[in-house]
């Protein structure tokens, strides 16, 4: 039993990671009044911009840690920030329908994906459709030197690379400035009533930008995670799912809490993986698809019962998904 | 302080009123500007000259008989999705959940050929395969439906859950079924007899267009002509409007929910039954999502959204030959419908807003 948890648990915080950064980012930009289902598109654009810049890096020669990290980095950032800026142009200058936007914004995102993953394939002209950046993935995913030599506790706690860590410290921050700062409180304001919160004073507009950005770079680093440390550095087209449909789930499932999320997304990390550790036999392989059902079951489940409980701080922002206009009355 | 107030370049002001005219000019400029746009991308990637960019689009979607015929093929299904979606959309029921509603009845379909394929003739099952997937996609899209009503449940969030279970309940069952054993799908159903296929009429795309053609003008009679969709309509203005006026809420969203999963159960038996024979997750492509974007660009009006899904399927095949033609990726033509949506969506704002630049006011600056 033991061993068993020291094998899975590794894989399921390696699962879990992207879903945090999703979740974290999906969190602070509902907080805020925006319901952004563009967040699967925009994971898809953080990782498949952070492997543009790694790509060429790599193909220039010789390389210095240093800037491999920021070069990805930077560009995952960068790709995702844009997209973050370009749903807020359309549904907060422009006012429009938030599903639609987050839903249009998703199919770009994932067609950006596949369409530059497909042509840097071809560029690279590898015989198998992935790209590997083995230089890159070494600097992703090194871990503290001495994380080998402590045992379990290593391999449970110390064996990640700096982002996994780094999304652990991100949902920390944004939990604190969320519940314990006057920033967190505005905000807070302008997700449940924007024009209380335009009245108080509050900029409702540089509120919205500025954190659904924030939230749409943060979710990318989760597309970034995912390729260079546990992908190992492959990108291959649509290998990273509906990872980001399940960073939303986990939205509803930690009741808009990023430092509930911390262990509700490893949960949902190990959910997503269980189902390779179950015991099937060869007779009744159909039963492992039944467990991939798992972490949505459980959403649905929360999301029933947290509206059938109808308790006021468990409930989505009041405005979530709609646009706000000083004038409408 | 007050003195050195700066006055904004211009205001946004909402429109009273916008004839429709003006209205169907403005999103003209949009589709036209986003397919300049769209061009300009395209150059960019082939080197080719826009004319000739435009012309293997039309080449891609109409460039001959069997083309044209799967074009207006995939335009009905899309359609069809879009029109299930509709009522539940005028209902501000953000119905997300096409892409497991079609999936459920499509399960349903491909259930009924596979089980009862050797023990009962064609037509007993292709009407048991109508009855089950029609309840089947009605049970996926209710069961949302009723937590909205009961306890106001979020249903945007609550149907994208949905399509998820949908979809790993048919890689259960695609495994279960797989056929030959250990090739993890399941090929076409009933190959030899036949049993469960849908009949052709003429030939075997024009089944799917004739349903089309019924449903669209079903729904625009039930939605501007009926007392249903009248109350459908109310409840999506104003809900405490429809309670005053004696509307039992819960009874129209259960209701319309019904209607909703209902069609799009029946398009899952179209896909199955009639068109590809046979079932996998990514059978419906993605397009229970594409159809809310088509529903919402049309307004939610059954006649419109022919145009709409015609504008989204012609792009979709327009793009994927420049894909094949120029050797690019097929996700191209995923950017390019992106960049349409995002100019259409972008245009609404100056249908119901009007911008106006401020005067100058002489002295300052």
């Amino acid at each position: 039993m033991f061993n068993f948890l020291i094998s899975f648990i590794p894989r399921a915080v390696g699962q879990g990671i992207p879903l945090l950064y999703g979740s974290t980012g999906e969190i602070i930009t509902e907080k805020s009044g925006n319901l952004n289902l563009g967040i699967p598109g925009v994971m898809y654009v953080g990782g498949i911009a952070g492997v543009i810049g790694a790509f060429f890096y790599e193909q220039s020669g010789n390389m210095n840690p240093f800037l491999g990290i920021m070069i990805p980095l930077l560009c995952s950032l960068l790709g995702s920030f844009l997209m973050g800026l370009l749903y807020c142009f359309l549904t907060v200058t422009l006012r429009a329908n938030q599903n639609v936007t987050g839903l249009a914004m998703t199919t770009f995102g994932v067609g950006i994906g596949n369409f530059f993953g497909g042509s840097l394939i071809k560029i690279s002209g590898a015989d198998v459709p992935t790209i590997a950046l083995s230089q890159t993935s070494i600097y992703f995913s090194k871990t503290l030197p001495f994380a080998s030599k402590c045992g379990w506790f290593g391999q449970v706690f110390l064996s990640y690379g700096f982002l996994a860590y780094l999304a652990i410290v991100i949902a920390l921050i944004a939990s604190y400035i969320l519940k314990h700062t006057r920033t967190g409180l505005h905000l807070r304001a302008v997700g449940e009533d924007s024009a209380t919160a335009d009245a108080a004073g509050i900029n409702v507009t540089k509120y919205k930008y500025v954190t659904t950005c924030i939230g749409c770079m943060i979710a990318g680093l989760g597309g970034l995670y995912y390729v260079m440390d546990y992908a190992c550095g492959v990108w291959s087209n649509d290998a990273f799912g509906d990872r980001g449909w399940l960073a939303i789930a986990l939205v509803i499932f930690t009741i808009w809490r990023p430092n509930v999320s911390i262990f509700a997304s490893i949960l949902f990390g190990g959910l997503y993986i269980l189902y390779l550790f179950i015991p099937t036999g060869m007779e009744h392989m159909e039963v492992k698809e039944l467990y991939k059902m798992l972490p949505y079951i459980v959403t649905l489940v929360v999301l029933i019962v947290s509206s059938m409980r109808n308790k006021r701080e468990n409930q989505p922002p009041a405005s979530l998904g709609l646009s706000y206009f000083r004038e409408a009355r | 302080m007050n003195n050195k107030k700066n006055e904004p370049l211009f205001h946004v002001v909402k429109r009273d009123d916008i004839t429709r005219k003006k209205a169907w000019g403005i999103r003209a400029i949009a589709i036209v500007a986003a397919l300049v746009v769209c061009a300009v991308i395209t150059i960019a990637f082939t080197g080719d000259n826009p004319i000739s960019v435009y012309a293997t689009m039309v080449q891609g979607a109409f460039g001959s008989v069997r083309k044209t015929w799967v074009t207006l093929q995939n335009l009905s299904i899309l359609l069809l999705i879009s029109l299930a979606l509709t009522p539940a959309f005028r209902m501000r029921f953000w119905n997300c959940g096409g892409e497991g509603q079609v999936l459920m009845g499509g399960l349903a379909a491909a259930a009924c050929m596979i089980t009862l394929g050797d023990k009962l003739p064609s037509a007993v099952v292709i009407i048991l395969m109508i009855i089950t997937s029609i309840l089947a996609g009605a049970i996926w899209a209710v069961i949302p439906g009723v937590c909205k009503a009961l306890w106001n449940t979020n249903e945007t969030l609550s149907t994208l859950m949905m399509n998820y279970i949908a979809m790993q309940l048919v890689a259960y069952y695609t495994v279960f079924w797989e056929n030959p054993k250990g090739s993890g799908k399941i090929g076409i159903i009933n190959q030899n007899t036949n049993v469960g296929w849908l009949p052709e009429v003429g030939n075997k795309y024009l089944l799917s267009i004739i349903i089309g053609l019924l449903i669209t003008a079903f729904l625009y009679v039930y939605i501007y002509y009926s007392k249903h969709g009248y109350e459908v309509c109310v409840v999506g203005e104003s809900e405490r409007t429809a309670r005053y006026v004696g509307i039992k809420v819960e009874k129209v969203i259960i209701r319309t929910m019904v209607l909703s999963g209902a069609l799009c159960g029946l398009v899952g038996l179209l896909l199955v039954g009639g068109i590809n024979h046979t079932i996998t997750t990514t059978i419906v492509g993605g397009q229970g999502f594409t159809a809310i974007m088509v529903s919402w660009l049309a307004k939610f009006n059954p006649i419109t959204m022919i145009f709409t899904s015609f504008l989204i399927i012609f792009l979709g095949r327009g793009a994927g030959e420049i894909a094949t033609v120029f050797e690019l990726n097929q996700s191209f033509s995923d950017i390019l419908t992106g960049i349409i949506l995002f100019f259409i969506i972008g245009c609404e704002f100056f249908i119901a807003y009007k911008v106006k630049f401020n005067k100058k006011k002489g002295g300052n600056e």
